[in-house]
């Protein structure tokens, strides 16, 4: 590459990089300054918008709600999507199509499309078993599929699981242990990242919530936001600032070199809807 | 005759173990397809069959009710938003994307860059209504700076809670989203590729015009068609930015699902939601193969 393309090159990237870095930054910078404003415009900066946050009792239940969603939907979704997939693998391959099909058919199914059809049967879980919002997570691993899907597909495909678990078989393993204390050891990274992906999903959740009336993390900032707009903001930047803390704890764990585009190319698809 | 029985029944027994295996190996992946028929295939069907079910058993008003004004104009209204937003924010998030592939591989800047980009691809909703409106809403840190400075934004109109607005908001999400759909195939451009069309006389027009561009086109057409879907079936971003109307498909489905007036038309709101996903259903399978193209070439 010849030296002035390469000072053009260099030249263009400062420039994008400032540009989008302005575009992506300052909204997240006005929150902040949007939580820490006074009451007066010629009030000093003040941390009491993010003191509210613990004062508000609906708020701490629900961001306590969401976090014990996001915990029961990981959970959920490792035991019922774990075993399955390595089931499949080894004695159903020709379910392979079908399971990633269903993991990911919830991308091509909008969430206020889902939430149509699921009011009618979230009556009636809310009359016959629980009112209880927890019940969310149901639906929310459901959601969770096409992200984990991808990440755990990448995990098995990484070890040899035919091999390990003929070994264990001969030896005289039981399927639970070949699952439990084989293939599950090997694969922990992406037992881990669908765990956080799946967290990180729970926490950002609005549509389903709200329009079957549960009050979750989002929906909450959604309707503090119309009485007190600091404390709202606040909690939003919090939110923000925890997935992301959660996303830079994923890209560093367990992402071999030669496979971060490959990786990146499958968190990209289930990247692919919005809730 | 008792004796001359026994191995009929032996060799008849066969099969019928061959058999029992057989389904004991299905039934591993009942729990899983249970699972997910009732919350995924189920609802869906509710969809449906909700479509054509009115409040006096089956009829075909809910679709035919589908060519009322408000209801083409929702359609319309989202069917600009997307293109719109699909188109710059595919446009800006391809030259992004190429300024952080031109650096290194390995680099910090990269690693920040792709995490970035996840959240904000996916964080959307309620948090980002909120930091647009902490920008250029009324009291926005934005607005208030240029009103001391004797720019007033909204001079022609309050474009933020308008479609205009949600265009704007849309990229914030759509320009990452974009980020991490096209860096993979601009990752399987070989610098080699370019030094061969210079060894063949290319200039950098040709390059792009006969090698790169080519090789990129179903990777970005693929990524517009992404972004397109994305902003279809959005909802959060539009509920918490717009408090009334339904100026979109999404808004007006959550509206004619949930009227706090008791006008709620559960066969209307599936007619809508059927509309939605038949729509979405189309562009992600044109999707899915202009993405096997893509892989054809870029590995």
């Amino acid at each position: 590459m010849s030296r002035s393309r390469r000072l053009k090159l260099q030249v263009f990237r400062v420039i994008v990089f400032l540009v989008f870095g302005a575009f992506f930054l300052v909204p997240i910078g006005a929150m902040f300054e949007f939580s820490t404003r006074g009451n007066t415009d010629t009030a000093p900066r003040t941390l009491s918008a993010w003191q509210t946050i613990f004062q508000t009792p609906d708020l701490v239940a629900a961001i306590l709600a969401s976090l014990a969603l996001a915990v029961i939907t990981s959970a959920g979704m490792l035991v019922l999507l774990v075993p399955t997939m390595i089931w499949v693998r080894l004695r159903l391959p020709r379910l392979n199509r079908v399971v990633e099909f269903l993991c990911l058919l919830p991308l091509t199914i909008p969430a206020i499309v889902l939430v149509a059809g699921l009011a009618p049967e979230y009556r009636w879980l809310s009359i016959n078993v629980s009112e209880s919002i927890l019940t969310l997570a149901f639906v929310y691993l459901v959601l969770v599929l096409p992200y984990t899907y991808r990440t755990l597909h990448a995990g098995l495909a990484a070890i040899d699981v035919k091999t390990l678990s003929e070994a264990a078989r001969s030896l005289g393993a039981g399927w639970a242990t070949v699952m439990g204390r084989i293939i599950v050891p090997n694969m922990w990274s992406a037992l881990l990242n669908a765990a956080l992906l799946s967290v990180a999903v729970v926490l950002g959740e609005f549509t389903i919530a709200n329009l079957l009336n549960y009050v979750n993390l989002q929906v909450a900032i959604a309707l503090l936001g119309r009485a007190n707009a600091g404390v709202s903001i606040a909690v939003a930047v919090a939110s923000l600032m925890f997935a992301f803390i959660l996303l830079v704890i994923l890209s560093f764990f367990g992402r071999p070199r030669a496979r971060v585009a490959q990786l990146e190319a499958d968190t990209t698809l289930s990247w692919g809807q919005k809730t | 005759m008792t004796v001359a029985a026994k191995p009929l029944v032996e060799t008849a027994a066969r099969p019928v173990r061959g058999g029992r295996r057989f389904a004991l190996d299905w039934l591993g992946a009942v729990p899983f397809l249970a699972y997910v028929g009732v919350f995924l295939l189920l609802p869906t069907a509710i969809v449906v069959g909700g479509s054509f079910v009115g409040p006096n058993g089956l009829t075909l008003s809910n679709l035919t009710a589908m060519n009322k004004p408000f209801i083409v104009g929702a359609f319309v209204n989202s069917v600009v938003l997307s293109a719109g937003s699909a188109i710059i924010g595919a446009v800006l998030g391809a030259v992004l994307a190429y300024a952080v592939v031109t650096g290194n591989p390995d680099g910090v800047l990269r690693r920040l860059v792709t995490s970035a980009c996840g959240v904000l691809a996916q964080f959307g909703g309620v948090t980002l209504a909120f930091a647009f409106i902490a920008t250029i809403g009324f009291e926005g840190f934005i607005t208030i700076w240029l009103k001391q400075h004797g720019i007033n934004i909204y001079a022609n109109g309050i474009w933020l809670f308008q479609l205009s607005g949600l265009l704007l908001v849309y990229t914030y999400f759509q320009i990452p989203l974009m980020v991490l759909v096209f860096l993979p195939a601009l990752d399987g451009i070989r610098p080699q590729w370019r030094e061969a069309t210079e060894s063949l006389g290319g200039a950098t027009w040709h390059y792009w015009r006969y090698v790169a561009g080519p090789l990129l086109a179903p990777a970005f057409f693929g990524g517009l068609l992404l972004l397109f879907a994305n902003s279809f079936s959005a909802y959060a971003t539009a509920a918490a930015l717009i408090n009334q109307g339904s100026i979109i498909a999404s808004l007006l489905i959550a509206n004619t699902l949930t009227s706090e007036v008791g006008l709620a038309q559960p066969g209307l709101a599936s007619a809508l939601a059927l509309v939605m996903v038949i729509v979405v259903a189309i562009v992600m399978v044109l999707y899915t193969v202009l993405q096997q193209r893509t892989a054809r070439w870029l590995q």
